[in-house]
């Protein structure tokens, strides 16, 4: 296999990690509670620029991480209890203006902080470097690190909501929210939970993308969108969906971008394929998303609620 | 009374603009007015499916981004003709509307919200790297559209008036759709579709006319967009546009004939007042937004029902 074959293939797998931690927030809020959260990109952007201040702050990027981690589970909550919790009877028209004006509200703050500039976020010295692939390939050690934190933290995910009790009682949440609060559960303080774990993954989403994202505002909107794309495809609720399908649409959305005009240079003029390669490069992963939706419409792994 | 009241209304305003802007000789105002007139059309177009069809959708922009570059790339090669460059923007826009919605339709609610987002984001991503037109930068539509000869539509009076003709025939055309047998299926599709479909009426393709229809409608906002501001660009078509125009509609008042119209007036001009005051409008039409829809029930035409039920109350 090519070196520039794996390295890309990498890439798509470390881009599928970041999709899938945001995506598995997004999909557990709105298993749970119902809710849909645009404002999940802002809590993604928080963390980024959380974790430049902290490293500002402290000198180090793991005390930056713990500090950033704590900070989204706050910010979390605070947006939980201010606004998210008004909103879970409300119809999704409501809740899609509300946090579309969280939005506005939070791409204009981080700005009044921080600047328009984008601001810089340090790799920490135990991920600096290159890591030898085969032969004399390298790559980028900090997104190995990425892949192998993203991975791990998958794991406790699945073991936290399958095997635990809290974990039980949010998918039971999920199932029957009614009948889970009629059994004397504490239904608000699990809803709390759920949306503070939701901002602590993507706060950790948007830490581990600021060394190789420009931490700027609007930052969270590109991938929010990408994210929906991803809990579309792999069933809404449904975290093991997010998983596949974030592993999907970072393949797609890498692999296309790198190799789509190369191939398209065999089938058609150099010219053209260099005008449309890109173009249609961008636009798979939503092209995707139609075809797998055409035949799927609940997505790859939907879940089967009353 | 009010079916009669407030589209009296609006038809005096809409003319009462150009005696203003003469009086006080200030036809940069008509501008303004002309492109709060364009999201007006395109907010009720939007309304159309939200409002009376129940379909929260993310992607009514992309309606917008095609009628500019209908405009735009058809003047490009040098077809300027305004009635070639409607029909071409009504059938681009009537089928890119029939692809998203025989795809988005096939699922429910959230989904549905997601699916127009996602594919309005091809359009977006399209013009964004359509090299030869422009792509990041934006097209300069090097000549309007070209209606009859004695017409000069580089003329901010005539202009206005193509807009406010225009404004007034959609809202026309949707008052009839709504009144007919068709508008009330669609309703019903938004009030209970189950039972709809259980009477016998195949709600897919009431939806989905419904979908065809309102994004030709958008898409003339953008054809009039393209020729107002001689220019097309991507960021017509971003999804901000689209949470904007729902903006407007819920502000207006949802599945009301003239609400979405003045909702687009209402956003724009505070938008625009904002914007001269200060730098970070987020920080202010943000908050605004957010306790405009956790309050209100209804938006602006529920305030005037309000109001005129209360007169009526103290009259008898």
């Amino acid at each position: 296999m090519p070196a520039v074959l794996v390295e890309q293939l990498l890439n798509g797998f470390q881009l599928g990690i970041l999709l899938f931690l945001i995506a598995a927030g997004l999909t557990l809020i709105f298993g749970v509670m119902q809710f849909i959260n645009l404002a999940h990109g802002s809590l993604f952007m928080f963390g980024a620029y959380f974790s430049v201040a902290f490293q500002q702050l402290t000198g180090t990027f793991w005390l930056a991480l713990l500090l950033t981690l704590g900070a989204s589970f706050l910010l979390g909550l605070v947006f939980e209890l201010a606004l998210a919790r008004r909103l879970y009877d409300r119809n999704h028209l409501e809740q899609i203006l509300v946090t579309f004006g969280v939005i506005l509200f939070a791409n204009d703050l981080v700005v009044l902080i921080w600047g328009f500039e984008p601001q810089f976020s340090g790799i920490p010295d135990l991920l600096n470097g290159h890591v030898a692939l085969f032969g004399d390939v390298g790559y980028p050690a900090y997104r190995i690190g990425i892949i192998v934190a993203g991975l791990a933290v998958a794991g406790a995910l699945y073991l936290f909501v399958a095997h635990t009790r809290i974990g039980m009682l949010i998918r039971a949440g999920a199932t029957n929210r009614e009948m889970v609060a009629l059994m004397g559960v504490n239904i608000k303080l699990i809803y709390a939970v759920v949306f503070g774990l939701g901002a602590v993954l993507a706060g950790f989403a948007g830490t581990l993308a600021g060394p190789i994202v420009s931490v700027q505002a609007g930052m969270g909107e590109r991938i929010l969108i990408l994210a929906f794309v991803v809990i579309v495809i792999g069933g809404l609720g449904s975290v093991k969906g997010a998983f596949l399908g974030a592993m999907i649409v970072g393949g797609i959305d890498t692999l296309g971008r790198a190799f789509l005009r190369d191939v398209m240079d065999l089938v058609m003029p150099v010219a053209a394929a260099s005008q449309a390669g890109p173009a249609i490069a961008s636009m798979l992963t939503y092209l995707i998303m139609a075809v797998i939706l055409f035949f799927r419409p609940q997505g790859l792994l939907p879940v089967k609620t009353r | 009374m009010r079916a009669f009241v407030l589209p009296t209304l609006l038809v005096l305003g809409l003319a009462t603009f150009p005696l203003v802007a003469g009086i006080v000789d200030e036809p940069y105002f008509l501008g303004t007015i002309s492109r709060l007139i364009i999201f007006a059309i395109a907010a009720a177009s939007l309304n159309l499916i939200t409002g009376y069809g129940g379909m929260v959708s993310l992607g009514q922009a992309m309606f917008l981004g095609i009628g500019a570059y209908v405009v735009g790339i058809m003047a490009h090669h040098g077809w300027t003709n305004g009635f070639l460059q409607v029909a071409v923007t009504l059938a681009v826009s009537a089928l890119a509307a029939a692809f998203v919605g025989s795809i988005a339709l096939r699922a429910h609610g959230i989904f549905f919200i997601m699916i127009t987002l996602a594919l309005a984001q091809i359009f977006y991503y399209l013009s964004l790297s359509s090299g030869r037109y422009g792509g990041e930068e934006g097209l300069v539509v090097i000549e309007r559209s070209q209606f009859f000869s004695w017409m000069d539509v580089y003329s901010v009076y005539q202009f206005y008036a193509i807009c406010a003709a225009a404004l007034l025939i959609c809202l026309y055309v949707q008052w009839r759709i709504i009144k007919s047998p068709f508008g009330h299926v669609l309703i019903s599709c938004r009030e209970n579709e189950k039972r709809a479909r259980a009477i016998g009426y195949n709600t897919f393709f009431y939806k989905l006319m419904a979908i065809v229809i309102s994004g030709m409608m958008c898409g003339i906002a953008g054809f009039l967009l393209a020729n107002l501001s001689n220019f097309a660009t991507p960021s017509y078509a971003y999804w901000y546009r689209s949470g904007e125009l729902l903006i407007m509609v819920l502000l207006g008042g949802m599945g009301t004939l003239i609400g979405p119209v003045l909702g687009a007036f209402a956003f724009l001009s505070l938008e625009h007042w904002v914007a001269s005051h200060t730098r970070y409008w987020g920080l202010v039409v943000g908050p605004l937004l957010i306790i405009v829809v956790l309050s209100s029930r209804g938006g602006i035409m529920g305030l005037i029902d309000a109001l005129a039920a209360r007169v009526r109350g103290q009259r008898s």
